[in-house]
């Protein structure tokens, strides 16, 4: 009995040892250098693998940061500035500084300002619905509410409010990587400059209809009549295919344009009430 | 001869054809007449009148933009009201020709006669011509340029022309009533097809639920090199690739057209248009239109001018019944759900449909539970449940490779599904994402 | 007016739904149902109801509290899987016997894949062959048919199959023949088998009506059946003092329950005619191989669980046959 055990363990470990030595040089002579950078930065990356840098995965862009000489177009939306400033220190860069960007949600065609005149009743995603017809509400531009955003978010920081049938994004978690501006069927939403206290001020409308028939489908709707274009001081806005379109980058949040418009499609978000009352005033004033 | 019929899939929808029998009845001219300028497959006409202009029946109003392109016609007389985008029934504003109708003054060198014009003499290049020049487009539903298909490319031939008076969607009965009461006309403009295409053969393909057709149309045809054959009653065998197989034993490979296997296929009411066309002058200015429903207290086949809204075909049909719920453009297996009455009729509207409110809404989709009933369906070999898990997932290389672009959206698969699925929702989608994917490749 | 209902097409639907479905092959089970409680009495009764409730009651509270998702115990599937199960055990098992098959069926074999749809194996073999290795003896103690009032207390004794393996370690086939029921008696079902697979003639009709229902097609039961007849023919033909007949073989065991009913299941079978040939071909020659080759008397069990483990292979590389040809464009 013992000598078949010894026998076993003395077989077992001539294989095991074999093996081992075998697969020890076998490594060495197909050993692909790495570069050992790409695992360190890999290292800072925020292993979401979600895409917003435009590469599959962390992996892929640790890579792409470590072979690329110009950093210039290369940004982690998740990590952010202290990311790519840590990556930058392993590399022995300098990072630059990119303003953070959120998404912001350019529709607000609830069905109280946008009327429902029919049922849609095929599968509930939106790039179905979008290629059947222009939606419940007529708007050919208005958001669909069924959700193609909120099924691709990886960081669970948007999703549909019941009442307004609109989607709704969580600033705090919305990393910017891009996943529902590209899920949305009809480009309603847009990756803005992310303000102090997340304060927003944009054109919540996209619709490229002549006036009339804008007003007809929705009543917040943009009609293009350049009032808020004409009324900016810092030349933030621009007119083009009957709409109006805040560039992000250039507003400073002043908010005379929130005051000008007639229909208020454009927001202001996030900004303390009593700025918002004399707003409100003033629209009233002017539809009397 | 026997039924033939087509190999593969196909399933029994209830026909319901509740105007089958209604003689045709032609409605005059709307009060208002919108007519969109992209009536077909291809380029958009582009618009030749303005604001203000005085137009008569027959005038051409739009013009072909390109090689797959046609002639968009008024089918009224009157004034221009407005040239701007209206809802059509693409669910979208389309650009389209308003029309505020007074009298109805037609173009003096349209043959208005009930005369029978036989024999065309012109030669097959004119006889495209004409037919360019008319506007006349596929009647079927497809729409597409009929002169463009009468042109047989560089090294293919064409052997046969079949007629497709199939009409196997339920509720329609447009087709059969022409077969009916025209069908010297056409006949008469099966054999001007014939010449433009350059055959000697036609084959006009009925199904069996329509003998009083089957046997009019071979009175019709007797002595000469037309035949009628009769098929088999099974949605869809009026698709084309259906009813080539079914007729010829022949099938039109993957990715290809009917005149690969030497064929082109026309619908009767595009072989009647063709007759107006070319023997009678008469541009494509309007078609049958079946207005149908279980509550419709009137099912009829209208005769109605293009650009009639449908809202009028409805009141002349005994009005909207009350409990109506969905209004579908075509038949029930693949027309377009509408919504609102206030949409023109265009080229391609073989039908109305009305459906009331307890047949109106999908049932709860439940999981696929792998039954095989709606690849056993499938007319072209493809497994649907796979095509929509594939969709569902975004994994559209896939199914390019699964052959998702041989799928003729008949609807046969949805139809059947036992867990309520919408397949067909899906396939669409992955058609169309796969179609972006094989031009950008093109592109590079 | 109204607002309209928008969808794509197709606007028309058939009345087929998965209840029907399920309730049209619980329908067909009748017969051998009725068979069964015929020969096995009240303990049938017994372990069919006990199994039924089981599955249905699993399902609701594996889907209700540990899926948390809207519980669908009563579209049908359950209660076919609970009587499937109670066909595949002998009348005489214990009830809580019964309850820890139902659970292992719905519960391993479907609920942990995702319900229904998303299983690889058939719950009901799941659930029985669990048993079969969990209970060996209670498993394998066979009630004879007449007792109408006995339940665990039955008199048991071997199948068919049973008598016939052990036999032939010593004796012939032809000196076996008299040891085992008529053939009249097995298509019946006056014979020691689980509770379900006695009757061949009664499962037979509902495989008749299943596919005048068109719930199922031929070429899975078919395949399967005329594949054990031919390759038991050829091995008896080859030696028939060794290898019983193939009419004993079709008639014994859970061959017919096996052939219309388990591998038919629409979740763990192939999607296409030929893919279904070859899993019916494949159960068919592993079954005869257990049985006449192997350690167990009956194979069709695992033979289906294993041809269910290849059906996504299939799937995957035999398709339907396309509509035309593939046309190279330039």
């Amino acid at each position: 009995m013992s000598q078949i055990i010894i026998y076993t363990i003395i077989t077992l470990v001539a294989i095991g040892a074999s093996a081992a030595i075998i697969l020890y040089f076998v490594a060495q002579k197909f050993k692909v250098y790495e570069d050992p950078r790409i695992d360190e930065v890999e290292g800072v990356l925020p292993a979401a693998n979600c895409g917003g840098c435009g590469f599959p995965g962390c992996r892929n862009f640790a890579e792409t940061l470590v072979k690329s000489d110009s950093w210039d177009d290369l940004f982690c939306p998740v990590g952010g500035n202290e990311v790519m400033a840590n990556a930058a220190a392993i590399m022995g860069k300098e990072a630059i500084e990119q303003a953070p960007r959120v998404a912001v949600i350019r529709c607000n065609g609830t069905p109280e300002f946008r009327p429902r005149l029919t049922q849609y009743d095929g599968a509930p995603t939106c790039a179905i619905a979008h290629s059947l017809y222009s939606g419940e509400g007529g708007c050919p531009h208005g958001c669909l509410g069924e959700g193609d955003c909120v099924a691709v978010c990886n960081f669970d920081a948007i999703h549909i409010d019941q009442e307004t049938g609109l989607p709704v994004v969580i600033d705090d978690k919305c990393t910017a990587c891009g996943a529902c501006v590209d899920a949305c069927p009809r480009n309603i939403i847009e990756l803005r400059k992310k303000n102090k206290k997340d304060r927003k001020i944009f054109v919540s409308c996209i619709n490229e209809e002549k006036g009339a028939v804008a007003k007809k489908n929705c009543s917040v709707a943009c009609i293009g009549c350049s009032k808020c274009f004409k009324v900016c001081p810092y030349e933030a806005i621009t007119m083009e295919n009957n709409k109006a379109f805040i560039d992000s980058e250039k507003c400073k949040l002043c908010r005379k344009c929130v005051a000008e418009c007639p229909t208020n499609a454009i927001l202001e978000l996030n900004f303390p009430p009593p700025r918002k009352k004399e707003a409100a005033e003033v629209t009233e004033s002017k539809s009397n | 001869m026997g039924l033939k019929t087509f190999s593969r899939g196909g399933v029994h929808p209830p026909e319901y054809k509740l105007s089958a029998g209604k003689a045709i009845v032609e409605l005059p001219p709307p009060e208002v007449a919108t007519i969109p300028v992209s009536q077909h497959l291809g380029a958009p006409a582009k618009v030749l009148v303005n604001r203000g202009d005085q137009v008569k029946v027959g005038q051409v109003i739009a013009e072909s933009s390109g090689f797959v392109s046609t002639n968009i016609h008024s089918s009224v007389s009157g004034k221009v009201l407005k040239v701007d985008s209206f809802l059509d029934s693409s669910g979208y504003r389309k650009m389209a020709v308003q029309i505020q109708v007074e009298g109805d003054t037609w173009l003096e060198t349209i043959d208005r006669s009930d005369d029978l014009v036989r024999n065309t003499v012109l030669p097959a290049e004119d006889i495209r011509k004409k037919m360019l020049e008319a506007g006349i487009v596929g009647l079927g539903g497809a729409t597409f340029p009929s002169h463009v298909k009468l042109m047989v490319p560089q090294g293919k031939t064409a052997e046969y022309l079949i007629i497709n008076g199939v009409e196997c969607e339920p509720y329609l009965t447009a087709d059969h009533s022409l077969m009916m009461e025209h069908s010297a006309e056409v006949f008469s403009g099966i054999q001007i097809l014939m010449k433009g295409l350059g055959v000697e053969k036609a084959i006009v393909g009925i199904e069996n639920n329509k003998p009083d057709a089957i046997k009019k149309m071979k009175e019709m045809a007797a002595g000469s090199t037309v035949a009628v054959q009769g098929l088999k009653v099974k949605y869809p065998q009026g698709g084309e690739k259906q009813l080539v197989q079914a007729l010829l034993k022949k099938e039109v490979p993957s990715g290809g057209l009917p005149i690969d296997v030497g064929v082109v296929v026309f619908n009767v009411g595009t072989a009647m248009a063709a007759y107006e066309a070319v023997m009678k002058n008469r541009p494509l200015i309007d078609r049958v239109v079946t207005v149908t429903g279980k509550s419709l207290e009137k099912p009829s086949n209208f005769r109605v001018r293009i650009g009639t809204p449908v809202s009028y075909l409805v009141e002349q049909a005994g009005g909207l019944p009350a409990d109506t719920a969905k209004v579908v453009n075509g038949g029930p297996m693949m027309g377009k759900a509408l919504p609102t009455l206030d949409i023109p009729v265009v080229k391609g509207s073989s039908g109305i449909l009305l459906i009331k409110e307890q047949e109106s809404r999908r049932k709860e989709v439940l999981p696929c539970i792998r039954c095989t009933k709606c690849v056993s369906v499938c007319p072209m070999g493809l497994e649907p449940y796979l095509l929509m898990n594939l969709s569902e997932k975004s994994l559209f290389e896939r199914m390019e490779a699964e052959k998702v672009l041989d799928c003729i959206e008949c609807g046969s698969c949805s139809y059947t599904c036992p867990s309520s699925r919408p397949l067909l929702d899906y396939i669409r989608l992955g058609k169309a994402e796969v179609g972006k994917i094989i031009r950008a490749r093109k592109a590079v | 007016m109204n607002k309209f209902v928008v969808s794509p097409s197709p606007h028309a639907y058939t009345d087929e739904s998965v209840p029907k479905l399920m309730y049209g092959v619980i329908v067909s089970l009748l017969p051998a149902l009725a068979v069964s409680v015929w020969f096995f009495g009240i303990g049938m009764i017994i372990v069919t109801a006990v199994s039924v409730a089981s599955a249905i009651l699993f399902e609701y509270l594996i889907q209700r509290y540990m899926m948390k998702v809207k519980p669908t115990h009563l579209d049908g599937s359950a209660l076919l899987t609970g009587l499937l199960l109670a066909f595949c055990l002998p009348s005489n098992i214990p009830f809580w016997m019964v309850m820890i098959g139902a659970l292992a069926a719905v519960g391993i074999g479907k609920m942990t894949f995702g319900g229904l749809g998303n299983n690889i194996f058939n719950p009901a073999l799941v659930g029985r062959v669990f048993l079969f290795i969990s209970f060996p003896v209670a498993m394998t103690a066979w009630p004879e048919p007449g007792q109408w009032m006995s339940y665990t207390d039955a008199v048991t004794g071997a199948t068919p199959l049973g008598l016939m393996k052990e036999g032939l370690a010593s004796k012939t086939v032809a000196e076996m023949m008299p040891e085992v029921p008529s053939f009249l008696h097995l298509l019946m079902g006056k014979t020691m088998g689980s509770a379900g697979e006695v009757s061949a003639l009664a499962l037979l009709l509902g495989m008749l009506y299943m596919m005048y229902r068109k719930i199922i097609s031929w070429h899975i039961p078919i395949t399967i059946l005329a594949t054990v007849a031919i390759f038991t023919g050829i091995l008896w033909l080859a030696n028939p003092d060794r290898f019983a007949d193939p009419l004993f073989h079709l008639l014994t065991g859970g061959l017919m329950l096996g052939a219309i009913y388990m591998a038919t299941d629409y979740v763990t079978s192939p999607m296409t005619g030929r893919g279904m040939i070859i899993y019916g071909v494949g159960i068919g020659i592993v079954t005869v191989l257990i049985r006449v080759f192997g350690a167990y008397p009956e194979g069709v069990q695992f033979a289906i669980l294993i041809f269910n483990g290849f059906t996504p292979l299939i799937n995957k590389f035999v398709k339907p046959k396309r509509f035309g040809k593939e046309v190279k464009h330039g």
